[in-house]
């Protein structure tokens, strides 16, 4: 007992600068190992969250970050005095609503149901093909979806020509793009979002639903009362860490599927931060965008984080 | 209750039997419904690759007129010739190897160091480094300042551009080093006496021991570096030194027709046909589903390490 009370006061001794400096010259080979990794990171991670500041300045190519003169909170006073910027911030957060609260739940599905098939080398197979779009680029696919979904040429339209249907351009109607851009991100995120899911269930007790089958449970309570209570853990801290994605639109995707005729609902944050930042050239409001959206992505994180350690008691931190 | 379990539970060998035993019909029925369901669902994953394909082997003058479904009609490889012969195909290919190799190359080994540092509990302010590394996985500059520190660096049009500002990521360094912290520290502390230095350790013990996890981060590294495109359609500026995402990005979705010579000089066609689109998608995703049912193993688990971590 006494050795352990006398120990903080080493580790107080022990803290000291110069301490430290022998640390390191006592590790230093293992130091040395990282000298480089961290490098990288300061100059490709920090230097460009140093050059946020831009944000704050009225950032000119000639004087560079440095020269350019501090204008205060100007920037984004201008940003937000713009109607079109609240349009892609409703269409992000519209967009962010839609692919949590309908792509969220489908991984989760999809795995409570391959877990109900006996057959198991029909449920690898399944499982295996399901990871596939995970795997292709947006790039590829958007041109893929946009191919299928052609109400000239694609098998979609000639569905719905065989039954006598007017062909519908589902990517070129403001009222759809919505829908295909959720539905396709679910497509393609579906099969690897289960894996995790899919993992909890193999660790779920088996003797849990012996018992459970003994005492007369239907299939149903069986899944009602031991699957999803037993895999609620994993749901919660994906939950957690999904949650800053309702501001992080999907640049990748809506970027390659958008086209001019939906441009009032796909000009989303990404998108118009890419186009007023590198095409027009306004560095300041583009960052300051970024800056925005950053701050409320790592708010959500951390207050989902929060009310899940006050209502489950488990967090990621 | 309890001794009927207990009189019951050696009667069944195996979970599987009596599971079957005791369906309903109400659960036969969802059983089948289930097993059908999920079939139709595969079916979409393939289907559009399928028809993607069947496009390709058509022969462009013809597809137009007739509907593809299934099968692929008027069988031509002309779609391919032309892409093939492209030169920005072809150099697009080559640059997107070039910089999937040594992408995934740098990445491995500057992550795998840093990995291995934090790893130790005696390296010196241990909290501090996972704390500075983490935090990028937060917070990050954005666009415009990663777009001007490339700027600055001058490595505009260089493949450096690309390989780069990704290679230290959070999230592989976290995974790799939850898996090495799972290698006992006997191994090292011998090492040590015999005076083995930190390099040599790190190569001679670790790196062995660690291979399912390089072969993990490294295949993430690999695809992720085969399907960017935004870093190089922002820092590339040169077509010719183009990787192929951006290249079939030009081709398929800004129906540029100027990269692929298409049929010879003289027909001046307006519009891209969708058998040529298709086959630039094809020869962009074919290294892709080819490699796929072999390393999809290898994600999986990489996705376990991670999630076990949480």
């Amino acid at each position: 007992m006494k050795s352990k009370e006398a120990q903080p006061a080493i580790g107080k001794k022990k803290s000291g600068f110069q301490y430290t400096l022998k640390q390191y010259w006592k590790y230093r080979g293992l130091f040395m190992i990282m000298i480089p990794s961290v490098i990288m990171l300061i100059i490709f991670k920090y230097v460009p969250i140093y050059g946020i500041q831009i944000a704050f300045k009225n950032f000119r190519l000639k004087a560079g970050i440095w020269g350019s003169p501090w204008v205060g909170l100007d920037v984004f006073r201008k940003v937000f005095g713009m109607p079109i910027f609240w349009q892609a911030f409703q269409n992000t957060l519209i967009l962010g609503v839609m692919n949590l609260v309908i792509g969220f739940p489908m991984p989760v599905i999809l795995a409570l149901l391959l877990n109900e098939i006996r057959h198991e080398r029909y449920k690898k197979t399944l499982q295996t093909i399901s990871y596939l779009p995970h795997f292709v680029s947006w790039i590829t696919l958007s041109g893929l979806f946009i191919t299928l979904l052609s109400p000239s040429t694609g098998p979609v339209a000639a569905l719905y020509r065989l039954v006598g249907a007017q062909p519908y351009y589902f990517m070129g109607e403001v009222s759809t793009f919505r829908w295909v851009l959720v539905v396709t991100n679910v497509w393609k995120s579906i099969g690897w979002g289960s894996i995790v899911y899919l993992a909890a269930l193999s660790g779920v007790d088996q003797e849990m639903y012996e018992a459970a089958l003994i005492d007369g449970a239907s299939r149903f309570q069986r899944i009602w009362y031991i699957t999803l209570p037993s895999i609620a853990p994993t749901v919660t801290i994906m939950l957690i860490l999904r949650a800053g994605s309702i501001v992080s639109d999907n640049f990748d995707q809506v970027f390659n599927m958008s086209n001019a005729a939906v441009y009032k609902v796909a000009n989303v944050l990404g998108v118009y931060t890419y186009e007023i930042g590198l095409k027009n050239m306004k560095y300041s409001e583009s960052t300051a965008i970024s800056l925005f959206l950053n701050v409320i992505s790592f708010a959500m994180v951390m207050l989902t984080n929060t009310v899940s350690k006050k209502v489950n008691d488990y967090g990621i931190w | 209750m309890e001794i009927n379990k207990a009189s019951v539970k050696p009667r069944m060998p195996e979970r599987k039997k009596n599971n079957i035993i005791k369906r309903t019909l109400g659960e036969k029925i969802f059983d089948t419904f289930n097993v059908i369901f999920l079939g139709l669902i595969c079916f979409t994953f393939i289907y559009p690759f399928w028809y993607l394909f069947a496009t390709s082997i058509a022969d462009s003058s013809k597809q137009a007129m007739s509907q593809i479904w299934f099968l692929p009609q008027y069988f031509s490889l002309d779609s391919y010739k032309n892409v093939l012969s492209s030169k920005f195909v072809y150099l697009g290919f080559m640059w997107s190897i070039i910089r999937t190799v040594l992408g995934t190359a740098v990445a491995l080994l500057l992550s795998y160091h840093f990995a291995y540092a934090l790893s130790k509990r005696y390296l010196p302010n241990r909290n501090f480094w996972t704390l500075i590394l983490v935090f990028t996985m937060f917070f990050s500059g954005g666009m415009v300042p990663n777009f001007l520190l490339i700027k600055d660096l001058g490595m505009m049009n260089s493949i450096w551009s690309l390989i780069l500002p990704g290679c230290i990521s959070a999230y592989n360094i976290t995974i790799m080093r939850n898996f090495l912290m799972s290698i006992p520290d006997s191994l090292e502390e011998s090492a040590h006496i015999d005076g083995a230095n930190d390099l040599t350790i790190l190569y001679r013990i670790f790196v062995p021991l660690s291979m399912p996890i390089l072969a993990t981060v490294g295949l993430w590294d690999a695809v992720g570096h085969w399907n960017a495109w935004f870093d190089a359609m922002i820092y590339i500026t040169t077509p010719e030194k183009q990787v192929l995402q951006v290249t079939l990005r030009r081709i398929v979705l800004e129906g540029s027709n100027s990269l692929v010579n298409l049929y010879g000089e003289e027909v001046q066609v307006t519009m891209t046909p969708e058998t040529i689109k298709a086959a630039v998608t094809m020869v962009t995703t074919l290294p892709i589903l080819i490699v796929y049912p072999f390393i999809q193993k290898y994600f999986v688990k990489g996705v376990m390490v991670g999630s076990l971590k949480g």
